[in-house]
């Protein structure tokens, strides 16, 4: 997951154009009528340089209305799913992969004392 | 602390203003996002991996009652419910809607609060040690001084298109809890030998992909010459500062290629000019600002009062947070009490909406209604009576904010990371959970005392890794998540780097090495009681890199 | 690209001499600093205006001897992110006392203008028509400074040691 900031453009499989909604900073990925969309279903892939670059380099004049566009990998499973390529994809996707936080408490005073753990 | 007049009102109102015009230029097109990506900056918007990112600026690490219920009204009204505290004392906010900023920031300004540089090219949050004014241990209150320079630095016309970011502390304790050492500038006020006072003025420290400790430029610096001595510093900076490379932009850079004595010399020429003109501090201009800083009116109370005594005697738990996160305060009678925000299973330096409306509430009961953030992304209550410290303690904890790690292994400093941050290259919070998740057990955290982890989640060093005692940075190899693990680094003044303990270690290890590190701690050090970054000065790196590694 | 002075869009007057043409007499021109420093004391006794296009890498005191013969410097803004030339007018306005045009150039947009008037820049090839348009109220965004700089107003910090209601402090809620 280097920062895609950082890549050169290498295709090496099959690839999504993505980038955030200039409005919310939401996730989307390209489309093939050149629209964004935020469902990784519906964007276009390519496994073809070329082409990956023309994507991009549309995208990143498409300023108005989505910023930071590069070059994202994807999987394609056996059943025409089509699932993020990297750890720093599915996370774009999905979300961060902690707990939001007010879920965690520390018990003191409930008395729960946490197990003890000892060290090898 | 410090209270705003119209003036300091007006110029944030019309920054917003300013903002409001750039985000519609911005949304019409009118402005690309290259010109446009400055002029956000500039105000702490970020674009992150699933949102803007606002950081709001707590200057010096500050903050009233009033200020932190309107931090909790943005989490909610504009966020999901919660917000980051930082290593740089600010806050950030990691869901916003570019639409909906200006309201957001127009709310901050009612309060007095901005985002104004706290990114960009510029001059960023000037931070300062976050016991600041109630230190036992100061010669006088830093902030005074910090605010100073945080206003002759805002919208500065010549110093906003600097080559890099520029980041200011102030300190005035021999104890430096402001990580001076690993600033761009770093102003120590102290007494010399003849009584007087001023600064030793440090230049060119910085943390990232070239770390450095600041140099000394200015052994001792008149307090009325620190205006023009900045100007000076800045000036030099803007003009010979790298433009070429934006990973050699820094004043680190600069320092280093030109030394740090052809640097001061630089630095002493341009100030020669200047320092009898209009930026020499006279003591109106001082007296101004420093009437402008509220402090409290403490009651004439003992030391140890009974109602503690009595307390800590009584209930084990009271008695162990009190030994770990209350500190001796200057006035009798009185104590700092941190807030950790490092529970168990927590993300480090997070606070819930509910979490900041309730300490600011405790905060007007407690402590005469103020607030610190500390760079080891905890809250501080300032101003507590001692006799108060039970009430507090019970409240504190019905809100999850006493579990007693201060300062200990599970007290882990902590960037964003790849869970929130686009420049990241692996997990931060992950790690600092699972961690926190081994060590949870207070009595094993106790006894293995003073411990300070800092984990980035990449090469830019926001967790401030370098000088950690234990420092884990998070790289990428072939797609998967590998961290390496540094010794022996301090942040303090005695400040130092830390050392690369041998090859980097897969995600799913990360926790069963410090595990390994602290079992050879426990094994190699020659007293309880001496402290594990003592240790590993002592024996070297060698002992614990065998441990780590002898079955990997 | 639009030339504004005194807040309004003018026509300019003076011509742009390159590097090795023949430079038109009895017109207003501004010449490259190698050129002007080569040939210095010819171009200043021209009867017609001579200004200096002075590039951001150079130090300004180099032209500190003809400050009171040239009517222009133009400083440069390569991206408007290089903040050189911020530096150099405040030296030239404050420190050398040049009171000629001083003229921005380069990529001049309007969220710098107030930075650059205060900095002490009065003339300006501004980047786009619409922020040239808006120029006057651009640059008046901010009424509240904190620092003295070269165009003389008030810092904060001199507003409130002279008292009055400005000056107030109040209880931040």
């Amino acid at each position: 997951m280097t920062s895609p900031l950082e890549q050169k453009i290498k295709i090496t499989g099959p690839i999504v154009v993505t980038a955030n909604r200039v409005s919310d900073g939401t996730v989307v990925y390209r489309r093939e009528d050149g629209d964004w969309t935020t469902q990784l279903d519906q964007a276009a892939i390519t496994a073809d340089a070329a082409t990956a670059r023309e994507m991009v380099q549309a995208a990143i004049a498409d300023d108005l209305r989505a910023v930071g566009s590069y070059i994202a990998p994807v999987t394609l499973t056996r059943d025409g799913g089509v699932r993020p390529g990297n750890l720093r994809e599915r996370i774009r996707l999905a979300g961060p992969t902690i707990d939001f936080p007010g879920a965690a408490r520390d018990p003191v005073q409930t008395g729960q004392q946490a197990a003890h753990v000892s060290l090898r | 602390m410090y209270l705003y007049d119209d003036l300091d009102r007006t110029l944030v109102a019309e920054r917003v203003a300013e903002f409001r015009d750039q985000v519609a230029r911005r949304l019409s097109g009118e402005l690309t996002e290259d010109e446009f990506k400055p002029l956000r900056l500039m105000n702490g918007v970020y674009l992150q991996l699933h949102a803007y990112m606002l950081r709001t600026a707590i200057p010096y690490g500050t903050l009233s009652s009033a200020q932190m219920r309107m931090l909790a009204h943005v989490a909610r009204r504009y966020d999901r419910g919660y917000g980051h505290f930082t290593t740089r004392q600010n806050i950030q906010y990691h869901w916003i809607k570019l639409a909906e900023l200006p309201d957001a920031m127009a709310d901050l300004a009612g309060v007095g609060m901005h985002g104004m540089q706290t990114s960009g090219n510029c001059v960023r949050n000037i931070t300062t040690d976050q016991w600041a004014g109630v230190a036992p241990d100061e010669i006088e209150d830093p902030r005074v001084w910090a605010e100073i320079v945080r206003q002759h630095v805002t919208l500065h016309p010549e110093f906003s298109f600097l080559p890099r970011k520029f980041k200011i502390a102030v300190g005035a304790s021999s104890g430096d809890r402001a990580a001076l050492r690993v600033h761009d500038l770093a102003l120590r006020l102290f007494r010399n030998g003849a009584g007087e006072r001023g600064f030793e003025v440090m230049v060119g420290g910085g943390l990232g992909r070239t770390p450095f400790l600041a140099k000394t430029i200015k052994p001792f610096l008149p307090e009325r010459d620190i205006l023009s001595y900045v100007e000076a510093v800045l000036r030099t900076y803007n003009e010979f500062g790298r433009r070429d490379n934006i990973y050699k932009a820094r004043i680190k850079i600069l320092v280093h290629e030109l030394g740090a004595e052809a640097f001061a010399q630089e630095v002493e020429a341009e100030w020669q000019n200047i320092k009898d003109g209009t930026l020499a501090l006279d003591p109106g201009a001082f007296a101004d600002i420093a009437s402008r800083f509220h402090y409290p009116a403490y009651e004439r109370l003992d030391d140890g009062p009974r109602e503690l005594i009595g307390a800590r005697r009584a209930d084990r738990l009271f008695d162990a947070w009190v030994g770990n996160s209350v500190a001796n305060h200057k006035v009798p009678g009185y104590a700092i009490v941190t807030l950790s925000l490092k529970p168990e299973g927590s993300t480090p330096g997070d606070a819930t909406a509910e979490q900041m409306d309730a300490i600011a509430d405790l905060a007007d009961h407690y402590s005469f209604g103020e607030i610190r953030v500390g760079h080891e992304q905890n809250l501080v209550l300032p101003h507590v009576a001692q006799r108060d410290l039970l009430p507090l303690w019970r409240a504190l904890d019905a809100i999850g904010v006493a579990t007693p790690n201060v300062g200990l292994i599970s007290d882990i400093i902590s960037c964003p990371g790849l869970d929130y941050c686009s420049l990241a290259n692996a997990r931060s919070i992950p790690i600092a959970q699972e961690i926190a998740r081994r060590f949870r057990d207070h009595n094993l955290a106790r006894e293995l005392g003073r411990l300070h982890i800092n984990i980035s989640g990449c090469i830019n060093a926001c967790g401030h890794h370098h000088v950690g005692h234990i420092g884990i940075l998070g790289v990428e190899k072939n797609g998967d998540e590998f961290y390496q693990i540094t010794l022996g680094g301090k942040a303090d003044e005695d400040a130092r780097l830390g050392t690369l303990l041998g090859p980097a270690v897969p995600y799913a290890q990360v926790a069963d090495v410090i595990e390994d590190i602290a079992a050879a701690y426990v094994e190699l050090r020659e007293r309880p009681d001496e402290l594990f970054i003592d240790t590993v000065r002592r024996t070297g790196i060698e002992p614990f890199k065998e441990r780590v590694y002898a079955a990997r | 690209m639009p030339l504004v002075k005194a807040g309004r869009v003018v026509d300019d007057p003076y011509v742009r001499a390159l590097d090795d043409a023949p430079i038109p007499d009895g017109v207003p021109v501004i010449v490259p600093a190698q050129r002007f420093l080569a040939d210095a004391s010819e171009l200043v006794a021209r009867s017609a205006p001579v200004g200096v296009l002075w590039p951001n890498d150079r130090r300004v005191a180099e032209l500190e001897p003809w400050l009171g013969d040239v009517a222009l410097i133009a400083l440069v803004f390569p991206k408007f992110r290089d903040g050189r030339a911020y530096s150099q007018a405040r030296l030239l306005r404050e420190r050398y006392g040049f009171r000629g045009e001083l003229r921005a150039t380069g990529e001049v947009l309007r969220d710098q203008f107030q930075f650059l008037v205060r900095a002490g820049f009065d003339a300006f090839e501004v980047k786009k028509q619409i922020d040239a348009r808006v120029f006057t109220e651009a640059a008046a965004r901010f009424s509240v400074f904190y620092q003295p700089s070269a165009d003389g107003r008030l810092p904060a910090l001199r507003r409130r040691l002279q008292g009055g209601p400005a000056a107030k402090a109040r209880e931040t809620l």
